[in-house]
């Protein structure tokens, strides 16, 4: 194909195909928090409790208190009736 | 954007699935994701369903994304995926929409040559329609949105050579689909 060919087909697609309007016109934020809730519904509840989002929202010091209860049972075995007693 | 680039907590915090760092960077790109999205697609509905996909990927892939790079082309690249994966699936079904009467096929005051007829146009837009996904956002961005080739190469990761050569076969295969259309009308 001739260059001036090729520059012919490619006038002739810009005048037949107008450049789109790029403007967002709402805002879509409703819209994807649907789309979060659903896949949400979808995931087992253990993917959801063990998901980064969750995990890196519970406090560091809630871990440090669960991994001296952990610990604590580890060292102390016959301990996990009163732990289990208070609980 | 140069004002999210000044924060990189907030990337850092995305990257770890942080729900509200999400929407901070949601409802600063959006309206560039969608820009991107529409020109690929050259369909506003379409482009803000996609924008939510873009999103939703983005969401899914946090882990893998890096705070030290930047989220606006990270955004994009993913939004092109979108966008080629939706005019593999729709061909057939724009073919079809195209065949009757597209949008684009209607009047438009903004073509000002009126030279170009309605039936010229509406077969050039339905050869446009029936490119190759590859090759059609090449030449949406190229051809109607004037693109620069490092952009375009940049967000498709291929080479400038690449966009050129893809560029050029599409307007070889929109000739032959065009068959002996006298394009002096141009």
């Amino acid at each position: 194909m001739h260059e001036e060919e090729q520059k012919k087909v490619a006038d002739l697609v810009k005048q037949s195909l107008r450049p789109m309007k790029r403007e967002l016109t709402r805002d879509l934020w409703p819209q994807m928090l649907l789309r979060l809730d659903e896949s949400s519904r979808d995931r087992p509840w253990y993917a959801v409790l063990l998901s980064p989002a969750a995990l890196s929202s519970v406090p560091w010091f809630d871990w440090a208190l669960l991994a001296v209860l952990i610990i604590g049972i580890c060292a102390f075995p016959r301990s996990i009736p009163v732990w289990l007693y208070h609980f | 954007m140069e004002l999210l680039e000044e924060h990189p907590k907030v990337l850092a915090q995305f990257a770890m699935g942080d729900l509200a760092a999400f929407e901070t960077l949601f409802r600063q790109f959006q309206a560039e994701v969608y820009g991107w999205i529409v020109r690929i697609v050259r369909n506003p509905s379409a482009a803000e369903d996609l924008t939510t996909e873009t999103f939703w990927r983005i969401y899914t892939a946090h882990a893998r994304f890096d705070p030290g790079r930047s989220f606006g082309a990270w955004s994009r690249r993913i939004a092109t995926n979108v966008a080629i994966d939706y005019l593999k699936t729709a061909q057939s079904r724009e073919r079809h929409i195209a065949g009757n009467l597209s949008p684009e096929s209607a009047e438009d005051p903004r073509v000002d040559n009126p030279a170009i007829q309605r039936e010229l146009r509406e077969r050039i837009q339905l050869a446009f329609q029936q490119l190759p996904a590859k090759l059609r956002v090449v030449a949406a961005l190229a051809l109607l949105e004037q693109c620069p080739h490092g952009e375009i190469a940049e967000t498709l990761n291929i080479s400038t050579a690449a966009v050129k050569s893809r560029l050029f076969r599409a307007i070889a295969v929109l000739r032959k689909k065009l068959g002996n259309l006298d394009t002096s009308h141009a």
